[in-house]
């Protein structure tokens, strides 16, 4: 069910493109002001039909805006994203090859490691592979702050994850690049990266930290959901998006 | 059968000579000459290629505007041909026509050739700037802030200043050309660098001056979007005048009116 693409449209989509992802409340707010802005009649449960109508025609452009999970704290975020699949080329016009090249090492390290993390140590080790022109110590941490600053990496403490954003639109590369080795959410079956598995050798499940602390809540007993063995983590808790107020 | 015409390049930069009715050169050096194909050609193009491949090729000119656009920098016209159009270069007229479409339904943005010369092109917002804050902070705007102080001083002192105008009121506003500012950083980069490369500013040296001095006016993509009417009720208001009262620049303001014009839509602003 999608309308005329109108103003209010393209201002969403104008807003999505300065910003590259925003949070659901930000969307729902904005997706209120562009209709307040062009007097549309505004829907707040409509906000996916909305988009979809924009979706619509982004398609002939590989373009999509897109819906995902942040693994740090479980909200949804919309991202505008290049669908084509087979390469980091989004990329590809801001960042040198050595730098993708960087990128992409920097990927295989999270997507091979337990927690989905990346120390600063370990990405300025693995550079001493490289096959294009290598980095110097200090362009390596220039370019990782780039990378945190273009949204494609999130920074925690030295250690790095893919954000939200680069999850969001590299899913289908990196399924296809990783394909044994990526860990898939076993609650929402989307990839994951920071993620909790069960210890029973036969089963192996994973579960997004954020999956997790949803599906436990209140559980005295945590279970895993295929394997029923004892489910050992810490549960985290649920982090509510900042201005809904639950008791 | 059509007459082979070879261009020369007369200049380093690529410069594409309107010819109608003659035929394309197929050179493929750095520097891509490029003549507009006549309409006729063009449907003999088209003839020879599917819808699909139209669309095609259109989503990649939009694809690749959208990313110029991004970092402000102007779209060559002889760039597109050489690096998205390609082999198709023989129907050009029409995929521009069909991107600049696109471009205004689908991003509510509009394709405008700010250097008919050498064939420049830069996107320019549809939308007004709404009336209402925008929820979400655009991460931009703390320099479009600067450059409308700047433009607004070189519009009301007549369409050119000197350097040193500007510097010596940006540090009365406490932004010091001198230092590093918390949010524009290298100060005096933005206005003589930055600016100047997104068009918004230009920057010419003055001669015969020891030390060097620059003035300061206006850049193309300044003419396009800025809208000098706005600029003078800002003036008005800050100076509690009537916009009319500085008659020389109200003039001014409404004869260049075509260019800024914004054709917003339904809404009533």
């Amino acid at each position: 069910m999608s309308r005329q693409m109108g103003d209010s449209h393209r201002r969403f989509l104008q807003t999505m493109m300065a910003n590259g992802i925003i949070d659901e409340q930000g969307a729902k707010a904005l997706h209120q002001h562009c209709c307040e802005t062009h007097n549309t009649q505004c829907a707040p449960d409509r906000l996916d039909d909305f988009i979809d109508t924009i979706n619509l025609k982004l398609q002939p452009m590989f373009m999509q805006i897109r819906k995902g999970m942040s693994e740090d704290n479980g909200h949804q975020y919309y991202a505008l994203v290049n669908m084509v699949e087979n390469d980091v080329t989004r990329m590809s016009s801001d960042y040198a090859d050595n730098e993708l090249e960087l990128f992409k090492k920097t990927m295989d390290l999270i997507v091979g490691s337990e927690d989905g993390k990346a120390s600063s140590t370990d990405i300025l080790n693995s550079t001493d592979s490289m096959t294009t022109k290598k980095l110097k110590k200090s362009e390596i941490e220039h370019l990782l702050n780039r990378l945190v600053q273009d949204k494609w990496l999130s920074e925690k403490r030295g250690e790095y994850t893919l954000s939200t954003r680069c999850i969001i639109e590299m899913e289908p590369y990196i399924r296809a690049m990783y394909q044994d080795q990526v860990k898939v959410c076993h609650i929402c079956h989307t990839v994951a990266f920071q993620c909790q598995i069960c210890e029973n050798p036969t089963c192996g499940i994973k579960i997004h930290n954020p999956c997790v602390a949803r599906y436990f809540k209140g559980r005295t007993e945590p279970r895993c959901p295929a394997c029923e063995d004892f489910w050992p983590h810490e549960i985290p808790e649920v982090r509510r998006p900042r201005s809904q107020s639950r008791r | 059968m059509a007459n082979r015409k070879r261009l020369s390049n007369t200049q380093s930069s690529s410069q594409a000579r309107k010819h109608p009715g003659s035929s394309m050169t197929q050179e493929d050096d750095d520097d891509v000459t490029f003549t507009q194909p006549s309409t006729s050609q063009v449907q003999r193009g088209l003839e020879k290629v599917t819808e699909a491949q139209v669309e095609q090729k259109t989503a990649e000119v939009v694809q690749y505007f959208l990313v110029k656009e991004q970092k402000k920098v102007p779209v060559r016209r002889a760039d597109l041909v050489k690096h998205v159009l390609k082999e198709h270069r023989n129907i050009y007229p029409e995929i521009l026509k069909r991107a600049a479409r696109t471009l205004d339904q689908v991003f509510g943005l509009k394709l405008v050739e700010i250097d008919p010369k050498n064939h420049l092109y830069i996107l320019i917002n549809n939308l007004e700037p709404s009336d209402g804050a925008s929820p979400i902070n655009c991460p931009a705007d703390p320099k479009r802030g600067l450059l409308f102080v700047i433009l607004s001083v070189i519009f009301m002192k007549g369409g050119v200043v000197r350097e040193n105008v500007i510097w010596n009121l940006l540090k009365k506003l406490r932004v010091d050309p001198g230092e590093k500012h918390e949010d524009f950083g290298d100060v005096k980069k933005v206005v003589t660098d930055e600016f100047v490369r997104q068009r918004y500013l230009e920057f010419v040296r003055i001669p015969h001056t020891e030390p060097v001095e620059h003035e300061l006016r206006w850049g193309q993509r300044a003419e396009k979007e800025v809208s000098k009417t706005k600029i003078l009720d800002v003036m008005g208001e800050l100076h509690e005048r009537d916009p009319q009262s500085w008659s020389q620049q109200y003039r001014e303001a409404h004869s260049s009116q075509n260019s800024t014009q914004q054709p917003g839509s339904s809404s009533q602003r």
